[in-house]
């Protein structure tokens, strides 16, 4: 390019830099369009199907009207729930790992395993659950469901404790070295819970992704048409109810499905903000 | 959603300039409690690796009597017969990859796009809301998307798209955009995993633009470059490898999608030229066999197929990262 600063821009590059730049507000205005349209018709669909009884009623027959999800929510909340009990615990133990020795070997490896493990197909997680806790036990479970989601918690735990406890200033750890504190208590009292609200990010958008998964609990917690609590006994999930009200010939079913898209996404809408809302707090907090 | 991905964009390179150089050492020394705590942390590190190890395992065991059975034959035949207990699965393998590439065809210029946007032309009041919009299709669970796909997407596809393509723009000649237009399709897979697979794509590619060196930029601009030149000749090469690895994520995303595949693909045995006629991926024929499936060997042919799976997403996935991480390294240095 012999460009001097006098150089006038030829009418053809003129050309091309204004057809690309619109070309990317094309592309901008295109990817939004889907999903305003998805959450047009969530909207349109699931309102006009929602009702106090699909919150406290049991599924009925396709030909009886009323009925809920009721179980299928409760469902949820105990599957996940015990996912987290499974996945928070390794994720945030590694992710500390991972920010204290971010150099050593193991590290390396973990970090790169951690983000090769977010990548697995959900399906196969439910293959992993099912020949390890399904197959032996000898029938479905809640607790083969909340094995394979818990699995899929921990890489993204891990990540971002690591990436959170990383920015906690090192002044905070070294001060509190320096009046004597043990290494072990510094991280515990001291980073930990400078760094907690940003894990807690980390946490909740790890929930709000094993939250509308389908696919590992089809070979899991099966499903169940009745009230369960136990994690020994197959139990009903929204996105399995979902999912076999969707491909069912059922009118009413396929209105019932769309309620129950409604408030799965609800609730995973509200667990991503809450998850953002934690960001900002604990961004606040590390800045002080 | 999107933030696990871009730690892995970021993450190696962030060095937080008042870390303490001690940071190692303490670590090491200290009494009992000290000790105890880091091997607790180093455990739960373990845990990682060691679960990936046995999901390795168990799979493969899963799979082993049909791969026994059948060996190479498994994934060149198109043969799926419960009933003699003959098992190929070459139209799940061919489904998924053209599902796939469907989708990143269609994906990774509108990614790119909106990356391109979001990082050089977007006024600053429109950054945060549509950076925010697109991060949520990375929210909406699979079955919703499903959903959506059966009683909205494949309608207006099977009424307006299909006819469209095949007739007034006269590609029903072609094998690719002939015969009946059912509905439920691979085109109809491969638009869904699109919009699936988008937000994925333009996070890592907007991570790595960002991470372009102004000074590239800027040198670009003052030897005469128009904004669009500066990109194309500065930025974007500074970032291939980068994007390239956003794109090969995406990949991994779109192979391993099941439900909303599953209800939109339409599930048949057969491997079709035309994008109009359904198929099968191999998650879909997982996920809509298995509560059917009988006998054992039925069963582990799924789970071979689950085996398969496993397998190329955990090489590509693997390429990606290390795509990303060199990019990440190479700014950083």
């Amino acid at each position: 390019m012999s460009a001097t600063l006098t150089t006038r821009v030829s009418p053809r590059r003129r050309f091309v830099n204004a057809l690309m730049l619109s070309l990317t507000w094309v592309a901008a205005l295109v990817a939004t369009l889907p999903l305003l349209f998805v959450l047009f018709y969530l909207l349109q669909k699931g309102v006009t199907s929602i009702s106090w009884a699909f919150f406290t009623q049991l599924p009925r027959p396709p030909s009886v009207p009323g009925g809920g999800m009721a179980n299928a929510i409760v469902g949820t909340v105990v599957v996940v729930g015990g996912a987290s009990v499974i996945g928070v615990p390794v994720g945030i133990g590694a992710g500390i790992y991972l920010a204290e020795r971010k150099g050593a070997p193991l590290a390396v490896v973990v970090r790169f395993l951690a983000d090769v493990l977010n990548g697995l197909p959900s399906i196969v997680m439910g293959i992993f659950a099912w020949e390890l806790v399904v197959v032996p036990m000898g029938h479905f479970s809640a607790l083969s469901g909340a094995l394979a989601l818990g699995a899929m918690m921990i890489p993204t735990v891990t990540r971002t404790t690591e990436e959170m406890v990383r920015v906690v200033p090192s002044t905070l750890r070294e001060a509190a070295l320096a009046l004597g504190y043990t290494r072990w208590r510094t991280s515990l009292r001291i980073v930990l819970p400078t760094a907690l609200a940003g894990i807690l990010t980390g946490v909740l958008v790890a929930l709000a992704r094993v939250a509308g998964e389908t696919a590992p609990l089809l070979f899991t917690v099966l499903g169940n048409p009745y009230w369960s609590l136990s994690l020994n006994q197959p139990i009903s999930a929204l996105p399995l109810q979902i999912f076999s009200y969707a491909i069912s010939p059922y009118d009413d079913w396929h209105a019932q499905a769309w309620a129950g898209s409604l408030v799965l996404i609800a609730m995973v809408l509200v667990i991503s903000l809450l998850a953002r809302a934690a960001t900002r707090s604990g961004f606040a907090r590390a800045s002080e | 959603m999107v933030d696990e991905v871009r730690a892995g964009a970021s993450g190696e390179t962030e060095r937080t300039p008042t870390e303490s150089p001690r940071g190692r050492v303490g670590i090491h020394g200290g009494g009992v409690g000290d000790r105890v705590y880091s091997s607790v942390i180093t455990l739960f590190a373990l845990a990682v690796p060691v679960l990936l190890l046995v999901i390795f395992a168990v799979v493969t065991m899963a799979a082993w009597p049909a791969l026994r059975t059948f060996g190479w034959g498994f994934i060149t035949s198109s043969d799926w017969d419960p009933v003699n207990n003959r098992f190929g699965a070459a139209p799940a393998l061919y489904g998924t990859l053209v599902s796939s590439l469907l989708a990143l065809i269609l994906a990774t210029p509108l990614a790119l796009g909106v990356a391109i946007f979001l990082t050089e032309f977007a006024p600053a009041w429109l950054r945060r809301p549509v950076a925010f919009l697109v991060d949520l299709l990375a929210a909406i669970p699979s079955v919703v998307y499903g959903l959506w796909g059966i009683f909205v997407l494949v309608p207006i596809l099977r009424s307006y798209v299909m006819p469209f393509l095949r007739d007034t723009l006269h590609l029903g000649s072609t094998p690719f955009f002939s015969g009946p237009a059912y509905g439920p399709s691979m085109l109809a897979a491969g638009v869904i995993l699109a919009i699936m697979i988008l937000p994925y794509i333009s996070a890592v590619s907007r991570e790595v633009l960002m991470a372009v060196p102004r000074s590239q930029r800027e040198a670009a601009l003052a030897l005469g470059a128009t904004r669009w030149e500066m990109l194309w000749g500065a930025a974007i090469p500074f970032a291939r490898s980068g994007i390239a690895g956003g794109v090969i994520l995406g990949l991994g995303r779109a192979l391993g999608e099941t439900m909303a595949v599953t209800m939109v693909i339409g599930n048949r045995q057969e491997i079709a030229a035309s994008l109009f006629a359904p198929g099968y991926t191999m998650a879909s024929l997982i996920a809509n066999q298995f509560t059917e499936a009988t006998g054992d060997l039925n069963l582990s042919a799924l789970m071979a197929v689950g085996f398969v799976l496993f397998i190329v997403t955990l090489v590509v996935n693997a390429a990606a990262r290390w795509l990303v991480w060199q990019t990440s390294r190479e700014v950083g240095v």
